[in-house]
């Protein structure tokens, strides 16, 4: 008896952590499935499910910075306007006639110094909270934008820029037709992706960043430098959104002053139904690409049906709760009472 | 016969000022190999705050600390740790989203080289993990297991495994049992008294009279910051040492 009774246990153990890592992507593949009932001809043409990759192309960016960010028990609302201020830098580079491969570059720059900005100013300055210097930042941002740009949008790059966000990768040598290739944004997902995954996972830093979050006193003193890795974890979050950039450049083909307005709380709003706790410590990459996809499933889905955008952002907001109501639940049954 | 050599560790003169409040002021501790030292106080004495200082947490205002006989000056606490100087704090600092092992290993991870890529050797930190509990005879069901899965007691014992994983010399703990159950208590103790036999110095903070008589060999007292008694366990009784910790000789 005792014997079935610690089997059943050890099995509970096993399973746990399998629910706790994917247990999101079931909600993922329960949405496809509703959703491929509903809009049976269209939702999974090859058409429509580029088009949801390309979507969620520049938030999937935002998310996996503000992801890193939530991991250490801290939050970003700057990107969205890191972002805006990168695509406006880009385009005013663009615009002064400088060669791609500069233009290139500096959004990631600048997204980066931006990042390096709200790192420095959160440990140096010792703010209270990340909360208020990423919101002080989230103005300074967008206004520096507006400021550089004139506030009017700035349109017109070459297909060398445009190449990460627009370009498309030719599958007729694998006997596919024209219209069934594959756009560039996607790899460049799944290549973040994969190296945020190996960073988070694998080395050093990346287990640093989920000590701090889990406890940041154990962290310090085990001798991690605390500050040092919070200044990285926000200038690569910076760094993402400048990718974000550069692929919202590639699709749009314009630096505007509206780029990215409230993104901050999709990408917020991605890592939540992730599985991201916003008190640190957890998480995963797959979580957040879970959630990415989740949300622009359901916009897409939603528009495929001509549902209104008003409800939309009803079914948004639910999904949040729920998705959070579903992660209290788990961690009933997985922790210890 | 182990005052001839030097003490494995030694505070000399330590003040440690916090704005205008003087929480140390000329404090003296030594500790030798294979010996525990109880260092008893009420609260706001001083214990805390001097651990801190010996672990490299804190930087002494004034005084210097001496390790092997030469002077050493700790700017972090990883330093402490270079030095063989390990620290198991009160709140444990360990991390409950990560597993046991990680946590033994936590900022001393063990890597491996894939090509230009240095990555976490979670096999090796696996392996090590198992001797070393197996050593210390702790018993938990994984090395995987998360801490924040863990009872008191274990929790207690991941923290001393991880201040013994790296050869220390000299182990502080601060209020070792303060949070466990009764019956875990005796197991910390035996774990105190295997460390000592194997040559570490450990220090023990505590204000429960049974851990200091069962484990220390001398104890010393602090008072509104400052040395107020000390003695060999033999030379004194608990009715003295309580005296103590109130200001009374």
């Amino acid at each position: 008896m005792e014997d079935k009774d610690k089997k059943i246990e050890s099995l509970h153990l096993k399973l746990i952590p399998y629910f706790e890592k994917y247990g999101i992507l079931l909600l993922l593949v329960l949405m496809i499935l509703v959703m491929h009932i509903l809009q049976p001809d269209v939702f999974l043409s090859w058409r429509n499910v580029t088009n949801v990759f390309k979507q969620i192309s520049w938030q999937s960016m935002l998310a996996l910075g503000v992801f890193m960010v939530i991991v250490t028990a801290g939050i970003d609302l700057s990107v969205g306007s890191i972002m805006m201020l990168s695509l406006m830098i880009l385009a005013v580079v663009a615009k002064a006639g400088a060669p791609w491969f500069i233009v290139v570059l500096t959004p990631l720059i600048a997204g980066f110094l931006c990042g390096l900005f709200n790192g420095l100013g959160i440990t140096l300055l010792r703010m209270p909270h990340p909360f208020i210097m990423t919101l002080g930042t989230l103005y300074i941002f967008r206004g520096a934008g507006n400021l550089i740009s004139g506030g009017t949008p700035i349109s017109g790059f070459t297909d060398e820029v445009r190449y990460l966000g627009h370009g498309r990768i030719d599958l007729q040598w694998l006997g596919l037709e024209k219209s069934q290739y594959l756009p560039v944004s996607l790899v460049l997902i799944a290549i973040v992706y994969i190296i945020f995954w190996i960073f988070l996972n694998k080395s050093k830093t990346g287990k640093w960043i989920y000590a701090i979050g889990g406890n940041p006193n154990a962290a310090r003193a085990s001798g991690i430098n605390v500050n040092k890795i919070l200044v990285i974890v926000y200038s690569l979050c910076g760094f993402l959104s400048g990718i974000g950039a550069l692929i919202l450049a590639g699709r749009t083909d314009s630096g505007y002053p509206n780029a990215g307005l409230q993104s901050e709380l999709d990408a917020i709003a991605a890592c939540i139904i992730g599985g991201a706790s916003f008190f640190g410590g957890r998480g995963t990459v797959l979580g957040v690409f879970a959630g990415v996809m989740i949300m622009g499933i359901l916009r897409n889905g939603l528009n495929l049906m001509d549902v209104s955008s008003f409800w939309q952002q009803v079914l948004i907001g639910s999904i949040i709760v729920l998705a959070v109501y579903i992660d209290v639940l788990r961690r009933d049954i997985g922790t210890r009472k | 016969m182990s005052t001839t050599i030097n003490p494995l560790l030694e505070a000399k003169g330590i003040t440690k000022y916090f704005g205008t409040i003087t929480a140390l002021e000329n404090v003296n501790l030594k500790v030798h190999a294979g010996e525990c030292l109880g260092v008893v106080g009420d609260n706001g004495a001083g214990k805390s705050t001097l651990m801190k200082v010996l672990s490299g947490l804190y930087k002494p205002s004034s005084g210097a600390l001496f390790f092997q006989g030469k002077e050493e000056i700790l700017e972090s606490p990883r330093d402490s740790q270079n030095l063989g100087l390990e620290m198991v704090y009160q709140d444990l600092a360990l991390a409950g989203n990560l597993p046991i092992g990680e946590n033994i290993f936590l900022g001393r991870e063990p890597t491996k080289n894939l090509g230009f890529l240095k990555l976490l050797d979670f096999n090796k930190i696996k392996e090590l993990t198992n001797a070393h509990l197996d050593k210390l005879k702790i018993n938990v069901k994984s090395a995987d297991q998360k801490v924040e899965e863990l009872s008191g007691g274990q929790r207690q014992a991941v923290a001393i495994a991880r201040s013994t994983a790296f050869n220390a010399k000299v182990v502080i703990m601060d209020e070792p049992t303060a949070a466990l159950a009764i019956k875990e208590v005796g197991k910390v103790l035996d774990l105190i008294n295997s460390l000592k036999k194997t040559g570490v110095g450990v220090i023990v903070i505590s204000h429960r009279m049974d851990d200091i008589f069962t484990v220390c060999d001398r104890v010393m007292a602090l008072f509104q910051g400052t040395n107020f008694a000390e003695a060999k366990l033999s030379n004194t009784s608990r009715d003295e040492v309580i005296g103590w910790i109130m200001g009374k000789k």
